[in-house]
């Protein structure tokens, strides 16, 4: 049974009027153990994702079932049983923890709040948890603004890691970062994951990130999942042409001004073309990609596909 | 001839602190040099102390800034005053900045922004500038942009914006366009588009590009030649093939093996990335190499001298006293045993 599983969710905001749809029918699954990359540019409802799988915001339809159990409908102490067992890191260290609560304040709330661990015990664990991402213990007596943005982003993690969950989002855990501290948190995250048997929806912009870090990839377009496979298949052979583009568009040593794989604007989700909403950018589009929206189409070997003129299995 | 800009032994100074020391670099007409580092590396001060726009409790402590004209004539832009300083930013020297959102003016439209730099600049009429405005969204392929002209800058999207910050920097053709991070706040398909175009913009104008940027994919498909810089110094500068192919410098090789990139076969499932150890240093320290205590291969002389920047091959400069010793062994014994 998986960890996770997301049924035809869909979710959107009122905006001037109209409805955005932010997530747009969205179907995929976290197997135990296993890490999911999300990936996708900007507006393509990615965090408005992470955001329903968290139920900090309601869906309009369809289901979020964690470890057997619908999420859509708890309410009081069964909602907080479940957001005990999925965490959420978020993207910018220095706006996810509040200024003015020390790091012994920020790491012990989880815990009061959830009654984990009796209140003596309190200060050893999150001194734990401190030393589990790689920080000392003495920084519990200070304070976020005393530590780098690498130091804050250990911090986000051993917050989201107090409550012992089994599913952490990661929502781009490491864009904010420089290179070089970049590098340190993802190992930290690989580590951990190993040590705690953790699984992960690891939400990321970056493919190259993507691509080191994800069992499994989804690419997310305009609110829909357009493609999902492994990473060494998604990699080696993309097969929509938004994944191609994606791609094809990352700089890379040895590809000397290659020119730009797509042209024109992402639209906007208050805005979907109609028929399949890549048809205005892309370069195989026919008039049947216009008109009808192509559904996300297995292929076999782990592979979907959701394009019109995708080949109709999954070679390998 | 003399290159296009440049900068010897540039320091960029605050009251209390020295961010940017002895920074030499310089840029020749055509070619894309790109100045990489990480926050905090003194990357973008520099860019602003070209364009002599530091913030006001900055000023350039030591060094020159020499720019050719179009004359050929050499003027030190570190002391030209304010009057003579207007004419050539914006015309000679233009900038473009990361957040197109907030360095357009939301109140005007794009076509008024594009025509008050070549109405001050060229002395065009009100109805000259405009037909020139339209000319140089086409230029930056800003589609349709008779009907864009019109438009405030809310009502485009950040690449469209930023097509119309390099439509304004381009307006008077400079000789040196800065780019300063110009893609960051992009997405990976719309940052392709405004590479390729300042690439072709730089082929055009025969403009000399300085791409400021901490992606090192970006400067590895799009740069002639780059400068590292860490905790305000420069560490390393080399044409891309050689700081690609064969870097030098501990801080620069640190970097490249950090990364991890879509062309490699590193997945975490075997095995970690490398890391660069401990948290960035910001301002260079007085003494000794500020990578020093990050740097895997760090010896006693590396504290006790900040490191000279030495020519370790035509091109090639390194600042770092353990690298540039073993490198000229090796020359040395390549010359004695062939």
């Amino acid at each position: 049974m998986p960890l996770l599983s997301v049924e035809n969710l869909h979710a959107g905001y009122e905006s001037g009027g109209r409805l955005l749809r932010a997530v747009d029918g969205v179907s995929f699954a976290v197997e135990p153990g296993e890490t999911v990359g999300l990936v996708g540019e900007s507006g393509c409802g990615k965090s408005s994702l992470a955001k329903v799988i968290m139920r900090l915001v309601s869906p309009a339809s369809g289901r979020v079932v964690f470890d057997g159990v619908d999420v859509g409908g708890l309410q009081g102490a069964p909602l907080k049983a479940y957001r005990r067992q999925a965490q959420i890191v978020f993207q910018d260290p220095f706006a996810s923890l509040n200024p003015r609560q020390s790091i012994a304040e920020i790491l012990t709330a989880p815990l009061a709040v959830h009654g984990l661990v009796p209140r003596g015990e309190r200060l050893t664990a999150a001194g734990d948890a401190l030393e589990r991402v790689g920080l000392p213990r003495e920084a519990l007596t200070r304070y976020p603004h005393e530590f780098s943005g690498g130091q804050r982003q250990r911090l986000g993690i051993a917050r989201a890691l107090i409550l012992s969950p089994r599913l952490v989002i990661c929502d781009e855990p490491v864009s904010a970062l420089d290179l070089s501290i970049q590098a340190q948190i993802l190992n930290l995250l690989a580590r951990l994951k190993a040590e705690l048997g953790l699984s992960y929806l690891f939400i990321s912009h970056d493919l190259s990130v993507v691509r080191y870090f994800a069992d499994r990839v989804l690419v997310m377009y305009l609110g829909r999942i357009v493609e999902t496979g492994s990473w060494q298949s998604i990699f080696a052979r993309p097969l929509h042409p938004y994944t191609r583009a994606l791609i094809e568009a990352v700089p890379t040593p040895g590809r000397r001004r290659h020119a730009a794989p797509l042209s024109g604007d992402l639209p906007s989700a208050r805005n979907v073309p109609p028929g399949c909403r890549f048809h205005p950018r892309c370069l195989l589009a026919t008039p049947l990609c216009t008109q009808s929206d192509p559904a996300l189409r297995p292929l076999g070997a782990g592979r979907a596909v959701a394009c019109h003129h995708a080949p109709e299995e999954a070679l390998h | 001839m003399a290159p296009l800009i440049d900068v010897r032994d540039l320091s960029i100074a605050f009251p209390r602190a020295t961010p940017v020391r002895g920074l030499s670099l310089t840029v020749e007409a055509g070619e894309t040099v790109a100045l990489v580092g990480e926050s905090g590396s003194g990357k973008s001060l520099t860019a602003l102390a070209l364009m002599r726009l530091l913030p006001d409790a900055a000023r350039i402590a030591s060094g020159e800034i020499l720019f050719r004209g179009r004359d050929g004539g050499v003027t030190d832009l570190a002391r030209l005053e304010d009057r003579t300083l207007r004419r050539v930013r914006g015309r000679d020297i233009a900038m473009v900045f990361q957040e197109p959102m907030t360095s357009l003016n939301p109140v005007l439209s794009v076509g008024q922004q594009v025509a008050e730099v070549v109405r001050l600049h060229e002395g065009l009429s009100r109805r000259a500038a405009f037909a020139r405005a339209v000319e140089l969204l086409d230029l930056v392929r800003i589609p349709e942009p008779r009907r864009r002209v019109g438009d405030y800058p809310h009502e485009l999207s950040g690449g469209m914006r930023q097509r119309v910050m390099i439509a304004i920097a381009v307006a008077c053709a400079p000789r040196l366009l800065i780019a300063d991070e110009p893609t960051t706040a992009l997405d990976v398909t719309i940052q392709a588009q405004v590479l390729d175009l300042l690439d072709a913009l730089r082929r055009d104008l025969s403009m000399g590009l300085l791409l400021i940027t901490h992606d090192l994919g970006v400067v590895a498909e799009w740069a002639d030649r780059v400068a590292v810089m860490y905790a305000g110094r420069k560490v390393e500068d080399a044409p891309f093939e050689t700081l690609f192919g064969a870097p030098l410098h501990p801080y620069t090789r640190g970097l490249l093996a950090a990364s991890p990139r879509l062309d490699a076969s590193q997945h975490y499932s075997a095995g970690a990335l490398a890391e660069i150890q401990g948290s960035i240093a910001s301002a260079a320290g007085e003494e000794g190499c500020a990578f020093a205590p990050r740097c895997p291969n760090a010896r006693a002389l590396c504290r006790a001298a900040v490191p000279a920047v030495e020519v370790v091959a035509p091109g090639h400069l390194v600042a770092c006293p353990v690298t540039t010793a073993t490198a000229q062994r090796e020359a040395r014994h390549a010359l004695a045993f062939g």
